[in-house]
């Protein structure tokens, strides 16, 4: 089966969802492009979800998000439609093309559509069981070779692979969010990952224009394995801040927040990247995780807690922020929650304490988007940590403390083999965290 | 002339500008602009008639019948004709020739002429569509998804190679500059709020990309998308006097030409504006005058290659010898000839069907001192100033020479 076969019926599990949608849509547009190039074809396309209402809404936003695509390509679209003498204007042939790509998507709450599939991508929870099952099923019922693409940002691939008996057809392919955007695929590969399957990722990648960074097969991969880890030091940093200085949690988690976005010059504080992923996600991925390391303990009794409060952050279908760690105003963090009182603290009850406290932070520091285009990005980094190492204030420590930290996980991602080499860790926090710098530095030292 | 009235041109550029924010529509810029002029005049009892120049608000608007919202700018204009115009890019000027016309005709004594466009209403792959109408529609399937830019690229393209890229290239981003920093100096520019640090550098270091847009054009050779509108009041003696206005804050409409191609063949060379050639000289043969008479011009640079084009066109340049007397700084403020002093179609906006009409409140501001921090100094051996307004590419050309009063 060549690659513009393999594409002719593919099927997207779990397509309503945060990432199923946007894997849906490159998908779509991709194999809608093929469908252009190869007339005599027919391309097919099965978003799979639970509920109809869920699959509407993925029709609004695929016609909306198509739109923006065509506009971009709209010169390649005229030479595409150049033999149409119907299509003249840019409205005519935006419009064409988004009508093309929605009728090769086909909405279906019922998984037996995969069945006629050659490839499937699955982005539904993260469900080691529930995602076995429906491999099982589609694998069982499938006369093609069918390949499964699993967008698992946790549970280790070669346990799917044994558990639905996929004989080495599955592959992780794991997007970062929003899938539309975001460059960094990891892709992981097991003992077993037959190399046809293999080699067709890497074309797949490479067709979405996507960065692909392989990934061995242990739970978390490089990504979720340094954020999460990433994420509880942080939790650990504000519970023992909280305890020596006795101050309330709430202040804590709000400096920690601050150091970790405006001294390691993130685009976010770890704890509105934790609101961002969810709250809910994340405790859910550690849960994940956690069985499979022997050598630490994945787990927070503060997550937990914040479980039970119903305070789960994630985000809503509008892309707008829902409140957790943090509660949101417009997009930007404007209070705390307070596990104890379970009820949100406003910034400015405390803030200019908690800054005083902190200390002055180097005048020589910069905000992180500032340093998107820098070009001498090392020599300001070292110049700059090195300004914060001799800066003897709370913050200075803490900062220096996790920035240690976050290269420790990142050098332990490599010695446990987990990925090939300190490069690809960098890569992974650089284009799927936009870190500025990669964790495996020198700055810190 | 009299009494010229132009509201801001709002789009890209403008702090205020918001794409995702509502905006005002065609009523307000018509009302503005017409209500700027009927204060300067003593009120809508002295307009016998108006004239309202627009090119595309049937699409970006979905409103045609634009007559009728003469009499919405005042109740006075009701049960007085109006009329509207359209030849593109030139309606602005054909709503002042169409008013010259009327006085000359002595039908009217005074003539309220507007032009205006809102086109920030679609996105500008769509805008492409709807400006490509200046265009012969049979043509619209072979050009470029941004049809005008893609026109003109291929004049630009036709005259780097005939005459040399970077030194082209030299005047296209002198061009540009010049039309910052007029723009920087009035209010009302969109471009008012540039503060690029040095224009002429990075126009020259922008190189043009045909996977990103056009194949021989950067977007700084393109002049704006804008929302605007200008009026003025075209009058006889008796109209002045009418309107109790002085002389001196008026202009004499000395000659004009006009002239149309045939939209339907393409232009013979490539880098020349044969129509433009043709009716401004007309318009400077009418008034009697030379080139070398006028103190200012204001041309249709709805791209910076048109701007070079028309230096030649007016004989001030040969042939292929244009883009380096821009380069040189001879169109600049302070240069041999100013041109486009208040920024012209890339600086001030191009509301395209209201562009003719804020030409000729530009020249008029000029010659009667009330350019502000624009203002150029017009000596008195040069004391005319000249528009040149395109519709489509080099089909419809409306040119006027205007002496001080």
């Amino acid at each position: 089966m060549t690659y513009n076969e393999r594409l002719q019926n593919v099927a997207v599990l779990g397509a309503a969802g945060k990432m199923g949608s946007g894997i849906l849509l490159l998908t779509a547009v991709h194999m809608a492009d093929l469908s252009l190039q190869n007339k005599d074809k027919t391309y097919v396309l099965y978003a799979v979800d639970v509920s109809d209402k869920a699959l509407t809404g993925l029709m609004d936003y695929l016609r909306v998000q198509v739109r923006k695509l065509a506009e971009k390509k709209t010169n390649w679209l005229r030479e595409i439609y150049a033999d149409r003498e119907d299509l003249i204007e840019n409205f005519d042939i935006i419009d064409e093309y988004i009508f093309h790509v929605l009728s090769i998507v086909r909405p279906v709450t019922a998984v037996e559509a995969a069945y006629g599939s050659s490839l499937v991508f699955e982005a539904v929870n993260e469900n080691r069981a529930l995602k076995v099952k429906l491999f099982t099923q589609i694998h069982e019922n499938n006369k093609n070779d069918v390949w499964f693409f699993t967008n698992t940002s946790s549970v280790p691939i070669h346990l799917i692979d044994e558990e639905a008996n996929l004989g080495g057809s599955v592959i992780g392919f794991h997007f970062y969010n929003p899938p539309a955007v975001q460059r960094l695929v990891e892709l992981i590969k097991t003992d077993n990952t037959k190399q046809e399957v293999v080699d067709f990722a890497y074309d797949f990648a490479k067709s979405l224009k996507k960065i692909i960074v392989p990934s061995n097969d242990f739970a978390g991969f490089i990504g979720n394995g340094h954020f999460m880890r990433d994420g509880l030091h942080g939790m650990k940093e504000a519970e023992k801040l909280a305890a020596e200085k006795n101050i309330p949690l709430y202040q804590a988690i709000y400096m920690i927040n601050k150091i970790t976005q405006e001294y390691l010059i993130r685009p976010m504080g770890i704890f509105q990247l934790m609101d961002y992923v969810g709250v809910d996600v994340m405790q859910f991925i550690l849960n994940v995780m956690n069985p499979f390391v022997s050598d630490e303990e994945l787990h927070s009794d503060l997550l937990d807690k914040m479980m039970e409060q119903g305070v789960k952050g994630g985000q809503f279908s509008s892309g707008a922020q829902k409140d957790g760690f943090l509660k949101y105003e417009k997009g930007k963090p404007v209070a705390v929650w307070d596990v104890d009182k379970q009820a949100y603290v406003a910034f400015d009850d405390f803030k200019a304490a908690a800054d005083t406290m902190l200390g002055e932070i180097p005048s020589t520091v910069v905000p992180w988007k500032a340093t998107l285009r820098m070009k001498n990005k090392e020599e300001f980094f070292g110049k700059f940590y090195n300004d914060l190492k001799n800066t003897e204030t709370l913050g200075a420590e803490i900062a220096m403390r996790y920035g240690k930290r976050s290269k420790a996980i990142g050098e332990k991602l490599v010695s446990d083999n987990v990925a090939n080499n300190a490069d690809d860790v960098n890569t992974v926090m650089l284009t799927g965290f936009y870190h500025a710098y990669g964790p495996i530095n020198n700055y810190f030292e | 002339m009299a009494a010229g009235y132009n509201t801001i041109s709002l789009g890209t550029g403008r702090k205020e500008f918001n794409p995702r924010k509502p905006r005002p529509g065609i009523e307000h810029y018509i009302k503005e602009a017409g209500q700027g002029v009927l204060e300067q005049i003593g009120g809508a009892k002295n307009v016998d008639e108006s004239v309202i120049g627009n090119f595309m608000a049937g699409r970006f608007n979905k409103q045609g019948h634009l007559d009728g919202f003469i009499p919405m700018i005042d109740k006075g204009l009701s049960m007085k004709p109006a009329v509207r115009v359209e030849g593109a890019c030139a309606s602005g000027g054909l709503s002042l020739v169409t008013g010259i016309r009327q006085v000359l005709a002595e039908t009217a004594e005074v003539v309220l002429s507007l032009g205006f466009e809102v086109q920030n209403t679609v996105k500008a792959i769509y805008g492409a569509d709807i400006l490509a109408m200046a265009g012969w529609f049979k043509n619209r399937k072979k050009g470029h998804a941004y049809f005008f830019p893609g026109q003109f690229s291929d004049r630009a393209g036709a005259y780097y190679e005939k005459y040399g890229f970077d030194r082209t290239r030299k005047g296209m981003a002198r061009w540009y500059a010049n039309a910052i920093e007029n723009a920087r100096l009035d209010p009302t520019a969109q471009e008012y709020h540039n503060a690029t640090p040095d224009p002429y550098a990075t126009a020259l270091k922008m190189q043009p990309n045909g996977k990103f847009f056009v194949d021989h054009l950067t977007v700084l050779d393109c002049s704006k998308v804008s929302d605007a509108a200008s009026g003025i009041t075209i009058c006889s003696e008796e109209g002045l006097e009418r309107m109790g206005i002085d002389k001196k804050d008026a202009v004499e409409v000395v000659g004009f030409g006009h002239a149309v191609r045939d939209i339907t063949s393409d232009p013979t060379d490539l880098t020349e504006l044969e129509t433009i050639k043709y009716a401004a000289h007309q318009a400077l043969e009418s008034a009697g005058i030379t080139i070398d008479q006028v103190g200012t011009v204001e041309t249709h640079d709805c791209f910076s290659i048109a701007g070079i084009l028309a230096v030649e066109a007016l004989g001030l340049a040969a042939k292929g010898e244009g883009a380096d007397y821009v380069a040189e700084g001879k169109t600049g403020r302070d240069g041999e000839l100013p041109f486009n002093t208040t920024g012209g179609l890339i600086g001030w906006g191009h509301p395209t069907g209201g562009t003719g009409v804020h030409q000729a409140v530009t020249i008029w501001q000029q010659l009667t001192g009330k350019a502000g921090d624009a203002q150029i100094n017009i000596s008195d051996d040069r004391p005319y100033g000249l528009t040149i307004n395109m519709g489509g590419d080099d089909v419809t050309v409306t040119s006027i020479v205007f002496k001080r009063g």
